[in-house]
């Protein structure tokens, strides 16, 4: 993008020519505000981590449950980054987790599993890819609001997800498929869906706060309209960041097939919630215009990290969910109370 | 459940102790032998030949779990079977006010009988009596409407009886062993049948002082939760000698942790009977090396049932001359020695 385009652009001080540098200076501010965020993410984590190892040394804090902690989080964790995308752009998708479902359930059907490894993980994609395309388009040039046209797509995706299935869990046979799951295949110790969890959060990154394409995300959030007469194709720019989101279901579904060796019309449930939730406590504003990749994995792995305490030490589910619901408002509310700190 | 070989040998075993029983009463009371000996020959009893016309009105849950889904195939398939019955099936609902619409709108079209799997059967009672009250018999099938009086026959599996029978195999298997460990993967944790499920398990293991359960945690009966849930079970009990798990769906992601834990140091039984449990079993290549059935067969019975109702008939093999107010089906045990047996009614 050669237009000096955002909101933020418009108060830099330097010319555009050199927009790339001059934008990282006018955000740095805003940068710096995101990190007291993240840092205090980070303690509620610490607090976490050592509750683990308080509670059980032994198994909390051994390799193997490091590890599966973060290979609980990847799956949830792609979808998140997608999600952080379309939340920053002021919108939402309802949709994530009866795509994952749906993509989940196509990609393992008899006739696409004969084609092997490539047959599985290019139909999760696509069809990934191609629910996202349907929001989108529905969204940028059918002028839905996001919340509606998500939410038909999460019952029609489902509704498709239990037509394909007819209510059965489809078997993974593919061995490759299987193989990518298990032990033998973690390289220098990290799973290998960790490092597909690692690597889209690093391009997710990067492209939020890197790239023109990363900007325009922030400026249709931050107002739309500013953004439409700086020149940014905003209708557009939807339909991509929809795109992107699908996309990131595709990938987390074939993820999915990889660690429960199968595709049930039921994977996925709840998945927006959790991904919302963990995008806002990560610092995300629902309203739009601010977004951090970075944080949306901290909430993640903050999620993740509870469950995994919580079963370590036997709680029961009820007393589960109860202090699941207790964690989230505290971790809000030492974030706003640091901010405040932060700010003042 | 002629489709069940071990089920019709229990009901044959059944049916001729009710019969001897019947013999007995008769041959200590009756003053008219004769007249009861032609009773018991000439007794209405349903068979396959077509009799009078029934339409049964069929109200399943929501087919998105392998269970569920079998339940609704067992219902058709049986139907199919008899010229005689043509089969209302509504859509599987899980939603209890859409469900107690469909029921409603299934008791306006006056069908002859109802076969009323509820989503919620404390909640559906009413929409149960209403039926009842319009002069249509109700087949209640698994999950129990909350009066007697909402239902002619409930016909439905044991969930304390899989706890239990799942406890005792378990017990046998490690009743040699000192200080045994048992760990639990629950099913969904808001279900009363998973509460008794546990009871039963509970009850059974108090009589193997040897062994003590350890852990217990809830999944959501889906492949993904029991992944997810046994994942974190095998990190918090380093040691244990045996897993039950409630359900065999998500017993499918359960075996798929256990493979990625790389552990093989414990046995594992599955609740439910799906075929994909009982084709690991037989090949006994992984921990799993039983399942408790919670047979979705009993669908096809109620159709049977209602079929029954509808005629005015009776039950084959069974002295009674109405069908019984209530049929608990056994959880049998499925393992490696039995399981060619139970193949047939394995569901996917």
């Amino acid at each position: 993008m050669t237009q000096p385009a955002t909101p933020a652009q418009q108060d830099a001080p330097m010319p555009a020519a050199k927009s790339a540098q001059d934008k990282g200076g006018s955000r740095r501010p805003l940068g710096l505000r995101l990190d007291v965020r993240n840092l205090s993410l980070l303690g509620v984590l610490a607090v976490l981590v050592a509750v683990g190892g308080i509670t059980k040394p032994d198994e909390f804090l051994a390799t193997s449950n490091l590890q599966l902690v973060l290979t609980q989080a990847s799956v949830i964790g792609v979808v998140t980054v997608g999600m952080t995308f379309v939340i920053t752009s002021g919108g939402i998708d309802l949709s994530v987790g009866a795509i994952v479902a749906l993509a989940s359930v196509w990609a393992t059907t008899v006739a696409t599993q004969e084609y092997g490894f490539t047959g599985i993980l290019f139909t999760a994609v696509i069809v990934g890819v191609g629910c996202g395309l349907v929001n989108g388009l529905l969204i940028a040039y059918g002028r839905m609001v996001p919340f509606i046209a998500t939410l038909a797509m999460l019952a029609s995706a489902r509704g498709l997800a239990l037509q394909i299935t007819d209510g059965k869990t489809q078997i993974v046979t593919v061995d490759s498929v299987l193989d990518l799951g298990i032990r033998d295949a973690y390289i220098l110790g990290i799973p290998p869906l960790v490092l597909v969890f690692a690597a889209v959060t690093v391009i997710g990154w990067l492209v939020l706060n890197r790239t023109t394409f990363g900007r325009r995300t922030v400026a249709v959030g931050g107002n739309a309209e500013a953004a439409r007469l700086a020149g940014i194709d905003v209708r557009r720019q939807r339909l991509y960041l929809y795109l992107l989101s699908g996309l990131c279901c595709g990938i987390a579904a074939f993820m999915l097939i990889v660690l429960a060796g199968s595709g049930q019309n039921t994977n996925g449930n709840l998945y927006e919630l959790d991904a919302i939730a963990a995008a806002i406590i990560g610092g995300t504003l629902l309203s739009g215009g601010r977004g951090t990749i970075v944080g949306s994995v901290l909430g993640v792995l903050v999620f993740t990290t509870i469950t995994n305490i919580f079963a370590l030490n036997n709680l029961e589910s009820a007393v589960q969910q109860i202090a699941k619901g207790a964690i989230i408002v505290a971790a809000v509310l030492v974030q706003h109370r640091t901010l405040r700190g932060g700010d003042a | 459940m002629p489709e069940t070989p071990s089920t019709s040998r229990r009901g044959l075993l059944f049916g001729t102790a009710a019969i001897s029983a019947g013999a007995l009463l008769t041959a200590c009371t009756s003053n008219e032998p004769k007249k009861q000996e032609a009773a018991t020959d000439n007794a209405p009893v349903a068979d396959d030949k077509p009799g009078k016309a029934v339409t049964i009105g069929f109200a399943g849950p929501q087919a998105d779990h392998g269970w569920l889904n079998a339940i609704n195939q067992n219902a058709k398939s049986r139907a199919e079977r008899y010229s005689d019955v043509t089969l209302e099936i509504t859509e599987g609902s899980n939603d209890t006010a859409a469900q107690i619409g469909q029921v409603q709108t299934l008791i306006n079209k006056k069908v002859d009988v109802l076969v009323i799997l509820p989503a919620d059967g404390k909640a559906l009672t009413q929409v149960g009596l209403q039926a009842m009250k319009a002069g249509i018999p109700v087949v209640n099938l698994d999950r129990i409407f909350a009066s007697p009086q909402a239902y002619r026959c409930w016909i439905g599996g044991d969930n304390y009886g899989m706890g239990l029978n799942a406890g005792n195999y378990i017990g046998e298997q490690l009743k040699d062993k000192p200080n045994a460990k048992v760990i639990e993967l629950a099913g969904l944790d808001n279900l009363e049948l998973t509460k008794q499920r546990t009871q039963g398990f509970d009850d059974a293991l108090k009589n193997y002082p040897n062994i003590k359960k350890v852990a217990r945690q809830a999944a959501d009966f889906t492949v993904e939760s029991g992944q997810a849930k046994m994942a974190q079970l095998l990190q918090a009990q380093s040691q244990f000698d045996a897993l039950w798990n409630h359900d065999d769906d998500q017993g499918v992601g359960a075996l798929r942790a256990i493979a990625q834990a790389g552990r093989k140091d414990f046995l594992m039984v599955g609740g439910a009977g799906a075929k994909s449990a009982m084709d690991a079993i037989k090949a006994d290549d992984s921990v799993l090396k039983a399942t408790v059935l919670y047979p979705p067969t009993m669908a096809a019975s109620a159709i049977d049932l209602a079929r029954a109702l509808g005629q005015g008939k009776g039950v084959s093999g069974m002295a009674e001359l109405e069908i019984p107010a209530s049929l608990t089906l056994y959880s049998a045990v499925v393992t490696k020695d039995n399981v060619d047996q139970y193949l047939p009614t394995g569901f996917n």
